[in-house]
């Protein structure tokens, strides 16, 4: 089952062209790495895939549901990590997560059940009631993915969620986040320049320029030993 | 959208924006000292300049104090309506604008359920504003403290919309700063709020043309109306016609496929 389906999909603004004729797709279960460097487009392409904007050209849909004509239950079984930090600092990690379970319509019994369930998996249940201002961002970020799979998506897209973080604390972040995915068959899609956060099994897409330059596995990735040399060779930028 | 998922998110959004909100302690002394100053301060020295005369819904002469609390209180929500559409601006900016905008329902109704609760989080303290303005002899009848609720609904609804609209104008939070000196003292000073239209008119035609041109002047007339148990029919239809302009035109900015998003490609 495809749980993503990206087709034809062109943006610009203004004049400048951000996206040209992407295609791409994210298969249920896979954990999808959509490589670029900065400006390649990524973000411009998890705004479009959650629904901000739409874009020029071409078609979206999640589990089948078009984003375009059908977006409700599109977004119902999307979850999301922005690349700019999304928590309500004066509010506490409880708080924020019973504001994201009342807008995808969970009850309280309902919400606060999965709200400890999902803060005990990413360790975080001493923080329940921590106001997310004092956290550190690696916290925040944990944070963030719990919230993201609080409504039990299908698809999890995640937009550079690493950046600002310490080696160690990335490490620990990606190996919880791949288990997560792992044990819920979850669909997702991880936008990154970080090259050391592919797996040489990951279906991987590169971006550049607003273009895909190259799908497949990420061990298959010609023009150089290792995920990094080739990602630079393909790109250009060695 | 089920009406059980609509009531949920509408009370998540209220508790949010609620609990934000109590904890700018800054702020909410801020709302409140703001009025109390006009009306401690300035209106206290206007008072021997300004005798205000009869003037519907006054049935006597009135001290300058009594005439300015209905402005104050529009006052109250029009600053109000502005902070909160600073705060989308920032949240725009800071990212927790598209947490709300990501839900899996209609935008309009999002939109509309933020709105809703910022004006129900302004009601406490406009309320109490009208009861420390006792203490300035300023006594409503008692029924009118009832009669103002809906009032005050109406028009905090339409100040609100038109800071939503500004929000989705407002590119950068930085420029708020020019959209404050250039939209809502404008909008204050040239109004009912302060001075009676004939007041405005003795002073300069034009003036009193664009009072009467304003929707600012329109919620200060339902408000001060309601206040003293009276029904301005043409306030309410301002009041209500301003608020769908001002909202059909916000939820147009905030339109995923003609908004300023997908032109400008900001978050």
């Amino acid at each position: 089952m495809t749980a993503l389906e990206i087709r034809g999909l062109s943006h610009r603004f203004g004049r400048a062209e951000v996206l040209r004729d992407v295609s791409l797709t994210v298969e249920a279960g896979s954990f999808t790495m959509l490589l670029g460097p900065n400006g390649a487009g990524k973000t411009t392409l998890v705004s479009l895939v959650t629904g901000l904007y739409h874009a020029r050209a071409g078609e979206i849909s999640v589990l089948g549901h078009s984003l375009r004509r059908d977006p409700l239950p599109a977004l119902a079984s999307l979850g999301v990590v922005f690349q700019t930090p999304s928590l309500d600092l004066d509010l506490s990690v409880g708080e924020n997560l019973r504001f994201h379970a009342a807008l995808h319509g969970m009850a309280k019994a309902e919400a606060s059940e999965r709200i400890a369930a999902g803060l005990a998996r990413f360790g975080l249940s001493e923080r329940a009631e921590a106001r997310v201002r004092t956290l550190s961002g690696g916290t925040r970020r944990r944070v963030e993915i719990a919230r993201a799979l609080l409504h039990r998506p299908r698809l999890l897209v995640l937009d550079e969620p690493t950046t600002g973080l310490d080696t160690a604390t990335r490490r620990g972040l990606l190996a919880d986040l791949r288990a997560s995915a792992r044990e819920d068959g979850l669909a997702v899609l991880f936008a990154t320049h970080l090259m050391d956060e592919v797996e040489a099994g990951d279906p991987v897409i590169v971006l550049r320029a607003g273009q895909v330059l190259w799908r497949g596995a990420a061990g298959e990735m010609p023009g150089g030993q290792g995920v990094a040399d080739a990602f630079l060779a393909l790109t250009g930028a060695a | 959208m089920r009406p059980r998922h609509a009531l949920l998110a509408l009370g998540g959004t209220i508790r949010r924006e609620w609990l934000r909100t109590l904890r700018q302690t800054g702020r909410l002394a801020a709302a409140l000292v703001r009025p109390l100053i006009w009306l401690g301060v300035f209106a206290a020295g206007f008072r021997a300049v300004l005798g205000v005369s009869i003037t519907p819904p006054y049935q006597t002469y009135v001290l300058y104090e009594v005439y300015v609390v209905p402005g104050l209180a529009a006052m109250m929500l029009l600053f109000h309506g502005m902070q909160t559409s600073l705060a989308m601006v920032y949240d725009r900016e800071m990212g927790s604008m598209r947490v709300l905008l990501t839900a899996p329902l209609p935008r309009p109704f999002l939109l509309a359920a933020r709105l809703l609760a910022n004006v129900l989080i302004a009601l406490p303290l406009v309320y109490l504003f009208l009861l420390l303005a006792r203490l300035w002899d300023v006594r409503p009848p008692p029924l009118g403290y009832f009669a103002v609720l809906p009032a005050l609904v109406v028009a905090g609804l339409m100040l609100g919309a038109f800071g939503l609209l500004l929000s989705s104008l407002v590119r950068q939070l930085e420029n708020f700063a020019g959209v404050m000196n250039f939209v809502i003292f404008p909008a204050f000073f040239a109004s009912t709020a302060l001075y009676p239209l004939w007041r405005l008119a003795d002073a300069n035609v034009w003036l009193a043309l664009v009072a009467q041109s304003n929707p600012f002047t329109y919620a200060v007339e339902l408000i001060r109306f309601a206040l003293y148990l009276r029904f301005e029919p043409v306030a309410v239809a301002v009041n209500l016609v301003a608020f769908v302009v001002f909202f059909a035109l916000a939820t147009f900015g905030y339109d995923p496929g003609r908004g300023f998003w997908a032109r400008r490609g900001e978050a």
